[in-house]
């Protein structure tokens, strides 16, 4: 199933205008604060009506403001993670999992099998809280609840609105796992908004990069991610490529050994089992470059590369481009280092990362 | 026990409790409908019917009390539709004494009512959208239970100030012992004749252990629905 969204509508002081398709699995709404992706997921689940605008998911037209159409919320059968949850603060966990199934055609036969309430609590890990009023809950556990509830009401897209955001780190690694099990498990797609390049690169496979309510990039996650043109709107401190591994040896010393197409590379115990596909962020201001093998150095992740292209900000910085075995590498090095090395397109060279530079949170499970 | 008061004055109470009762349940859906007009929608004349729910709350009882009666008299404007079609006389009657109890109490129901609406999220409505409930399901199922401590206490509240409505009944009604003699109305009998302090004081306990008893049963219920309502 795919989404179209074509929106247009004027704030004060600010218009949101642009156009985006989402295809299955999850795709990221990425931008500031402000940028306008609340309002693009607002205005696909009906919560509120654009200026001028399309949306349809799969053959249903859900708003056409030409043609008159705007179907209301409840008759979109979309399932909607808001930020701050919004759980029923009169009904237990149990009955806030079962509001939506009341209302969801369908939600008895059919689809019932993939999102029986036993299997959602059980992917989600919310068995021990059924019980419990939603006032009883962390902040993640409230989360989890919320997306379990989105999940059970039987949609047709899934809406997850920086569900993590207000969760500190710690609950945001608790939650993370259980968001990849439902992306490779649910045959759902999910739109999903978020200002933090960590969860898109872990999560997204198509991501949509909005900048002042105007579209910027868009495509698959790997490729939008290594490309230069795209890491201004990233933020330059955020640009990083994904590296597509597979885990092949844990090794005594506390290290992962992990097959890429660049070659191996060592990290940190990455928990695993052998075989497991991963996506690996690598950020460009983490990698090194050297135009000789270097010796007598700590690092331990030394992959040969090519240089692709070299494109040069404003600042004193330039952006890299590398190809390693078919896999893209961002660098981010100063201008003078470019300059001394007579780094030019098609020169070998040498990436340099150091296994410990590569935070958990950059590591994660491949869809 | 039951000698304690007069026929007369036991008939006084079971007919105050049964104005009361009947007024309040009367109004409560009215109440209901107004408090959530005036808490979420906008409409002309929402200033108006604001003001109009308000007005028996300010003007002395005994100007409400005449505007119900010729309104509502049998030669009044709706009084007259009522008697001829319906065949329904209010005054003059306990019925009308219980329209006069809820048209004063009904401005302290709202109050009540509409704090509670305003205080419910309505991002808790919206959610309940998504999952595919309508506004008249996401009403029953999300703001109703969730307003339920408000309706008590409105509910309460109205009947506690129905029981001791005295200026608009005795004027729309008047003060027929066992027809439309309610406890205030009574009280204030037994006060007119020379020597009957003592009658009058015992009605008044029996005013006050009403009142009372029906403020901490509201305590009670409020506090009941409020602890289902926040969620622990």
């Amino acid at each position: 199933m795919r989404l179209q969204v074509a929106l247009r509508h004027r704030f004060a002081g600010f218009t949101l205008d642009l156009a985006f398709e989402a295809p299955a699995g999850i795709t990221a709404l990425f931008g500031r604060s402000g940028s306008g992706k609340t309002t693009v997921i607002n205005a696909v689940a009906g919560l509120m009506r654009p200026d001028e605008g399309k949306v349809r998911l799969g053959e249903v037209t859900l708003t056409d403001t030409a043609a008159g159409v705007n179907l209301p919320p409840h008759r979109r059968r979309i399932g909607y993670v808001f930020q701050d949850a919004r759980l029923f603060p009169h009904l237990t966990v149990r009955q806030n999992l079962l509001y939506g199934r009341w209302f969801a055609p369908g939600a008895k036969e059919g689809r019932a099998e993939a999102t029986s309430l036993d299997r959602i609590v059980d992917l989600l890990g919310i068995a021990p809280l059924l019980a419990r009023r939603p006032g009883a809950l962390s902040g993640g556990e409230r989360q989890r609840v919320a997306i379990g509830r989105a999940i059970l009401s039987n949609p047709r897209l899934l809406l997850l609105d920086e569900p993590l955001a207000a969760l500190d780190e710690a609950r945001k690694a608790e939650i993370l796992p259980y968001l990849e099990r439902l992306r490779d498990e649910l045959q759902l797609p999910i739109l999903y908004v978020s200002h933090a390049m960590a969860e898109v690169a872990r999560l997204a496979d198509t991501v949509v990069l909005i900048e002042a309510g105007r579209l910027t990039a868009a495509g698959p996650t790997a490729e939008i991610l290594s490309d230069p043109a795209a890491a201004q709107g990233l933020g330059l401190r955020e640009a990083g490529a994904l590296l597509t591994a597979r885990v092949a040896a844990q090794e005594a010393d506390g290290l992962t050994r992990l097959d890429s197409p660049a070659g191996p590379v060592w990290l940190p115990r990455v928990a695993a089992p052998e075989g497991t596909m991963l996506r690996i962020r690598i950020l460009a201001q983490d990698v090194m470059l050297a135009t000789t093998r270097p010796e007598g150095i700590s690092a331990l992740n030394i992959l040969p590369a090519t240089v692709r292209d070299i494109r040069q900000g404003e600042g004193p910085g330039a952006l890299v481009r590398l190809d390693a075995g078919g896999a893209v590498i961002l660098a981010r090095v100063t201008r003078r280092s470019a300059l001394t090395l007579g780094l030019t397109p098609g020169m070998p060279v040498f990436a340099v990362l150091k296994a410990v530079s590569v935070a958990q949170e950059n590591v994660g499970g491949k869809g | 026990m039951a000698d304690w008061l007069t026929a007369e004055e036991w008939r006084a109470v079971a007919l105050s409790l049964r104005v009361s009762l009947l007024a309040t349940v009367v109004s409560l859906p009215i109440g209901l409908l107004v408090a959530h007009a005036l808490a979420r929608w906008e409409f002309r004349g929402k200033q108006i019917l604001n003001g109009l729910v308000h007005l028996p709350l300010i003007l002395p009882p005994v100007v409400t009390g005449y505007l119900l009666l010729v309104t509502f008299g049998r030669r009044g404007t709706v009084g007259q539709v009522l008697d001829q079609w319906f065949g329904i006389v209010l005054a003059f009657r306990w019925t009308g004494a219980a329209l006069a109890a809820g048209v004063m109490a009904f401005p302290l129901m709202v109050r009540a009512m509409r704090l509670a609406i305003e205080a419910v999220d309505p991002r808790l409505e919206q959610a309940a959208g998504t999952l595919g409930a309508s506004r008249p399901w996401v009403f029953v199922t999300v703001t109703l239970p969730l307003i339920l401590p408000g309706i008590i206490a409105g509910a309460v509240l109205a009947f506690a100030k129905a029981m001791g409505e005295f200026g608009a009944t005795i004027t729309f009604v008047s003060n027929i012992p066992g027809q439309t003699q309610t406890l205030p109305s009574a009280i204030y009998a037994a006060l007119q004749v020379p020597g009957g302090e003592g009658n009058a004081a015992r009605l008044v306990w029996v005013s006050i252990t009403i009142a009372m008893g029906a403020l901490l049963l509201s305590e009670w219920l409020a506090r009941r629905a409020a602890r289902r309502v926040s969620g622990r």
